[in-house]
């Protein structure tokens, strides 16, 4: 007779299944402003050539590429900057919040404190830190009172991260402070006037390192409450800052994506051999 | 992807001496494992001890690609393919430096059972499943050289094969220790040198896996069963009544 003795397994380990990752998701943000078939002349040359964007809210897009890539006009387009220089044409439709801004409807200095901006060098008026400040929202009239406009100043301060620096010398020239603080008194300057969306062309390219990672954390403060769009040379600060980067080449938007995609992963060539600095 | 060559011409460099030390690494990973198996099927010591030996300039290597790696993330801020470029070395040579360990594993059975006498028709199993890891593992770093994802893929399935190889040797190897017992010692070594075989098998898989991701910048998104299933088999063992 024939008995089984032992008929259990002697190795029992099974390998654990792995549990199934969820791909986190980012969160969905509505768009603020949308370019559409926006084309840019200056007099015979043609500088942007149908770009079509959707600039979401509450987050930060970069604009990046080669000098003369049209990243910057196109920037100056989103708050009708362009419209001051002389043969500048500009086709096509930007719409914030579903109105076309290049409406006849639309008042360029109502929609300049709606979009701020704040430029590569920082340009504070030679007035006081106080006054720099005070200047835009006593112009649009968002204060009605000194206590109002102190409050207004204050508040603007301490959302640039500036005003534990600057507290006890508010009177003081804001010509006088740091490169980088003086950046800060300007972000101070466009917040003070409740905008929605923030440009910012190159902001810390005038910046050291400590400077530039003060207004890169402001940025990431900002984002929380603003649509913040930079244009950057720097490749490493559109992939710390932005969490969706358009590539701009030769007038044309070429690639637009999630920065982590664009950065790790491009679509094109062109864009991939722009950020790892081939020759295209 | 095709690409163009870096406007900074010592970036270019630093890559290509990236790719020479995987393809130097790879090269005697091959040989480490070649060795071993001859030296375990040949029962020859002098063989297993250089192959021993061998197995240093891969560890070597490995720490040579591992600080390169951390100083051009550091001074270059890799981006996009370059960033790839960098991350799958990095892992590459990871995988390559364990295949060396279990290769030299494999050379210290072979140094254990040098004095065994049972019948060399006991090693053949083996013998043919580590040409098999062999192949891929060739295979694998000739994709990565080329940069071929599809040539990658190609491994990355066939490692079923290697699977379902060592499946087969685990029960043979069974039924020669039922047999007699004086085949326990041998086929006890020859088990672990399969189950070495069989893991090299998973990291030639890994490094398919590298190769695509390098080449593609996504993972591999197809299922391949996993066919190793000996540690689920039950063995039944059998008394006369």
């Amino acid at each position: 007779m024939e008995a089984k003795v032992a008929d259990q397994p002697i190795f029992q380990m099974q390998a654990p299944v792995p549990e199934p990752v969820a791909t986190p998701v980012m969160e969905a943000h509505a768009i603020k402003m949308a370019a559409r078939d926006v084309c840019v002349f200056y007099g015979e040359k043609q500088a942007l050539f149908d770009v079509s964007l959707d600039i979401r809210d509450r987050s930060v897009t970069a604009l990046i590429g080669p000098s003369g890539c049209g990243k910057s006009t196109f920037l100056r387009c989103l708050n009708r900057m362009n419209d001051t220089i002389e043969g500048c044409r500009v086709t096509g439709t930007i719409e914030l919040d579903g109105v076309n801004i290049y409406s006849s409807r639309v008042d360029p200095v109502q929609l300049r404190a709606r979009v701020g901006m704040v430029f590569q060098k920082p340009n504070p008026f030679p007035k006081s830190i106080y006054e720099n400040i005070a200047y835009g929202p006593r112009i649009h009239g968002l204060a009605s009172s000194k206590a109002d406009l102190d409050e207004i100043v204050v508040n603007s301060l301490k959302k640039a991260g500036l005003f534990e620096e600057v507290k006890d010398r508010l009177n003081e020239s804001g010509t006088g402070l740091s490169g980088g603080q003086q950046q800060r008194l300007c972000i101070a300057r466009a917040i003070s006037v409740n905008p929605e969306v923030i440009l910012m062309d190159e902001p810390c390219s005038a910046l050291d390192p400590i400077a530039t990672a003060r207004i890169e954390s402001l940025m990431e403060e900002l984002k929380q409450n603003y649509c913040i769009v930079i244009v950057t040379h720097s490749m490493q600060q559109a992939a710390r800052v932005s969490q969706r980067t358009a590539f701009f080449h030769m007038g044309f938007l070429v690639e637009e994506g999630d920065t982590t995609d664009v950065f790790t992963n491009p679509k094109l060539e062109r864009t991939q051999d722009y950020i790892t600095g081939r020759f295209g | 992807m095709d690409t163009h060559e870096h406007i900074v011409r010592s970036y270019e460099e630093e890559l290509s001496a990236l790719n020479n030390k995987i393809a130097k690494m790879g090269g005697l990973a091959e040989q480490v494992l070649g060795q071993s198996i001859d030296a375990l099927e040949g029962r020859d010591p002098d063989l297993a001890a250089a192959t021993i030996q061998q197995d240093e300039a891969i560890d070597l290597l490995e720490a040579e690609i591992e600080e390169q790696v951390i100083a051009m993330i550091a001074r270059r801020q890799p981006m996009a393919y370059d960033l790839r470029q960098i991350m799958a070395a990095l892992r590459i040579s990871t995988d390559l430096e364990r295949i060396g360990d279990l290769g030299k594993n494999i050379a210290k059975r072979a140094l254990a059972v040098v004095g065994e006498q049972q019948p060399k028709q006991l090693m053949l199993g083996l013998k043919h499943m580590g040409e098999l890891a062999l192949g891929q593992l060739k295979e694998v770093l000739d994709a990565y050289i080329e940069r071929d994802a599809d040539r990658a893929l190609r491994v990355w399935y066939t490692d079923e094969d290697i699977d379902a190889m060592y499946n087969s040797l685990f029960r043979e190897l069974l039924t020669y220790m039922m047999e007699d017992p004086r085949n326990i010692g041998l086929c006890t070594h020859l088990l672990f040198g399969a189950k070495n075989i069989e893991r090299i098998g998973d990291h030639a898989t890994n490094i398919a896996e590298t190769v695509y991701f390098l080449v593609h910048g996504r993972p591999i998104t197809d299922q391949r069963p996993k066919s190793d299933t000996t540690s689920s088999t039950p063995v039944a063992l059998r008394s006369a009544g």
